[in-house]
């Protein structure tokens, strides 16, 4: 068991690395941090202090190393736009982001999972096909279009909701309904087939015939097997917490991660920017691992293969 | 005396095209029934219709009485109780059969508190004996083992288990070693007619193997696309069958004693459920089909005592069988 999760932790250390190291290579070649912040009419001289500042006239794989070297030290570097720590700034977004994607995430749960189980249970009823389509219309559409078109109608048009800003918890409703939206459609849709697939299974067959009660076949027989599946797809979803909401607080206005993160690309504030990815790095790695701990609880076939490995 | 179950006119569509067309089947008390024929041919569809276990989009007619009671279509509740009760069934596939995220004791226990006046500890010492019965070894500590931890003997030995906890009357085992090696097979079987003697349960054996059938069964009925063709007593059928059908079949196994034969095969293959032919399902097939077979399906009646036979040539097969010339 030990060395089954020692594996799984090593391999969730590396996709750190992977993911710091491709952040740090794209935004160095994608353009001169002294020419975002500073402007093209900066003088020559103001553009090379401010590289030797920041180190940026070093070689890249030296950058690199003093990158990682800092990290092992717990330093994310400085903005480069107002020199605090990063991590602060990305800290005293996270609560704003964190007020949009927790609701979210109750209401995709809370909406999606019921919605596929009964989509499944009354499988090709006319309730079935009314909750597949809401759901393959919430999966296609760009969570921008819907953010927008929920802008149209209840702020537009019918003028009962604010489009944009965080200034009361009116201000949250559109954004996190543009969030929950989407994700329960994925959730009811995933949940769905996990339970028809459940469903199919010999084993519900033998509950039926030794006179278990349907509700029971379903409840005590069916959720448990059909959850397995679906907490894959949970727990992605606790990966996307801190910076699953980029676009929505975008067309929102909404001071979180996401915006933070949008700005500090344009500014090639590379600090930031690397803080922000290794932070989200670090929770989908994380909520990665706790899936893989909760199959274990889930599936007694996995946890004597993990006792096994 | 009233039959355990009678089925009567028992007919299953699924979305349109049949697959069961009218079953009439009886069994007694304590009585081993053989049910053969080929796969598709409706031996499992009969018994998941009879329990109401059939996905909701088939359409069942017909009836099904046990103890004089109608079943089909009852409600839930009162199916619930039948099942598992009073007719218990295990299936073909035992590692798929088992629930694999509960434990043995959870499964085995749930079928005890649903059909018995048990409360607490007396459950899990039931669940013990259970399993002793069927020989699991060590059964106190494999009470808490998952479904992939037995092989696959052992999770059928768990299913006859499981099945027998409610008491039933009525044992119906569909294809029950099938998946399983030849050894373990034998010793499957061998359990069950131990406890089937011991408990004076009776049994419908579902099998496309008649030796198996023959072995473990009183009676033996056959089917044919939706159809028992043929009902007899399991000696008589081996010895003199009269459905051609029947005839082919036991005519494509080897002799144990005698002299060495060629085998025989049926020719062609058996209908599409969706193009059966007018008149008897088998003509097609058959070498002694003559024109008024394509006219009206034969009924089954009664050819002697205890046998029936649904062929308008019973007459002519019987006697092609035993070498007796045509008229």
């Amino acid at each position: 068991m030990g060395h089954y999760f020692a594996i799984r932790i090593g391999r969730a250390a590396l996709t750190i690395v992977l993911v710091v190291t491709f952040a740090f290579v794209v935004l160095r070649l994608s353009g001169d941090p002294a020419l975002m912040i500073l402007g093209p009419e900066a003088p020559p001289e103001v553009l090379a202090a401010f590289r030797k500042a920041w180190g940026l006239d070093d070689p890249i794989w030296f950058q690199y190393l003093d990158y990682f070297g800092a990290i092992a030290k717990g330093e994310l570097g400085r903005s480069m736009r107002d020199g605090r720590p990063a991590i602060e700034l990305v800290l005293e977004r996270i609560p704003a982001t964190l007020a949009l994607t927790l609701p979210a995430f109750a209401f995709k749960v809370a909406l999606g999972i019921p919605a596929g189980i009964y989509a499944a249970l009354h499988r090709g009823s006319a309730i079935d096909r009314a909750v597949m389509m809401t759901a393959v219309a919430g999966f296609t559409v760009p969570s921008f279009v819907l953010a927008l078109l929920l802008v149209l109608v209840f702020a537009v048009q019918l003028g009962w909701l604010p489009s944009g800003g965080q200034d009361s918890w009116r201000h949250a409703i559109l954004p996190i309904a543009t969030l929950s939206l989407g994700g329960a459609a994925v959730l009811a849709r995933f949940t769905r087939s996990a339970m028809l697939e459940v469903l199919g299974q010999p084993y519900i067959r033998t509950a039926s015939a030794k006179g278990v009660p349907w509700r029971r076949v379903v409840t005590s027989h069916a959720l448990p097997n059909a959850a397995i599946p679906t907490v894959t797809i949970l727990g992605f979803m606790v990966g996307t917490l801190i910076a699953g909401a980029v676009v929505v607080e975008s067309v929102f206005a909404w001071p979180g991660v996401g915006r933070l993160l949008v700005v500090a690309v344009a500014n090639r504030d590379l600090a930031v920017v690397q803080c922000i990815l290794l932070l989200v790095a670090m929770t989908m790695v994380t909520s990665n691992l706790i899936v893989d701990f909760l199959y274990g609880f889930l599936d007694p076939r996995l946890r004597a293969k993990g006792a096994h490995a | 005396m009233t039959p355990l179950v009678s089925i009567a006119g028992l007919s299953v569509a699924f979305s349109g095209v049949p697959v069961l067309r009218g079953v009439d089947l009886a069994i007694g008390k304590g009585e081993a029934l053989g049910l053969v024929g080929e796969s598709g041919s409706g031996k499992s569809v009969t018994w998941l219709a009879a329990l109401g276990l059939l996905p909701r989009h088939a359409k069942v007619s017909g009836s099904v009485r046990l103890d004089g009671r109608e079943i089909l279509g009852a409600p839930a509740a009162e199916l619930d109780q039948v099942r598992g009760g009073r007719v218990a069934m295990i299936f073909q596939d035992p590692a798929s059969a088992l629930n694999p995220v509960l434990t043995i004791r959870r499964q085995l226990c749930e079928a005890l508190s649903l059909h018995r006046d048990l409360q607490g500890n007396a459950v899990k010492a039931e669940a013990r004996r259970l399993l002793d019965l069927v020989g699991i070894p060590d059964a106190g500590r494999r009470l808490e083992a998952y479904p992939h931890e037995f092989s696959g003997g052992q999770v059928q030995r768990i299913m006859i288990a499981m099945a027998l906890a409610g008491n039933p009357d009525l044992l119906i085992a569909d294809e029950p070693t099938t998946a399983l090696d030849a050894t373990i097979q034998a010793q499957i079987l061998e359990l069950l007619s131990t406890v089937r003697r011991e408990l004076g349960m009776a049994m419908v054996l579902i099998s496309h193997d008649l030796g198996v059938v023959a072995e473990n069964c009183d009676r033996v009925a056959v089917m044919y696309a939706g159809r028992i063709v043929e009902q007899a007593p399991s000696n008589q059928l081996f010895a003199d069958p009269v459905h051609p059908y029947a005839q082919g079949l036991i005519g494509a196994l080897p002799p144990l004693d005698g002299p060495r034969r060629r085998l025989t095969a049926i020719p062609g293959t058996v209908p599409d459920p969706a193009k059966m032919p007018d008149g008897c399902a088998f003509a097609p097939r058959c070498t002694l089909a003559s024109e008024p077979c394509s006219r009206a399906a034969p009924t089954l009646a009664p050819i002697a005592d205890g046998r029936a036979v649904a062929c308008i040539r019973a007459e002519a097969s019987r006697r092609a069988l035993l070498g007796i010339a045509a008229e």
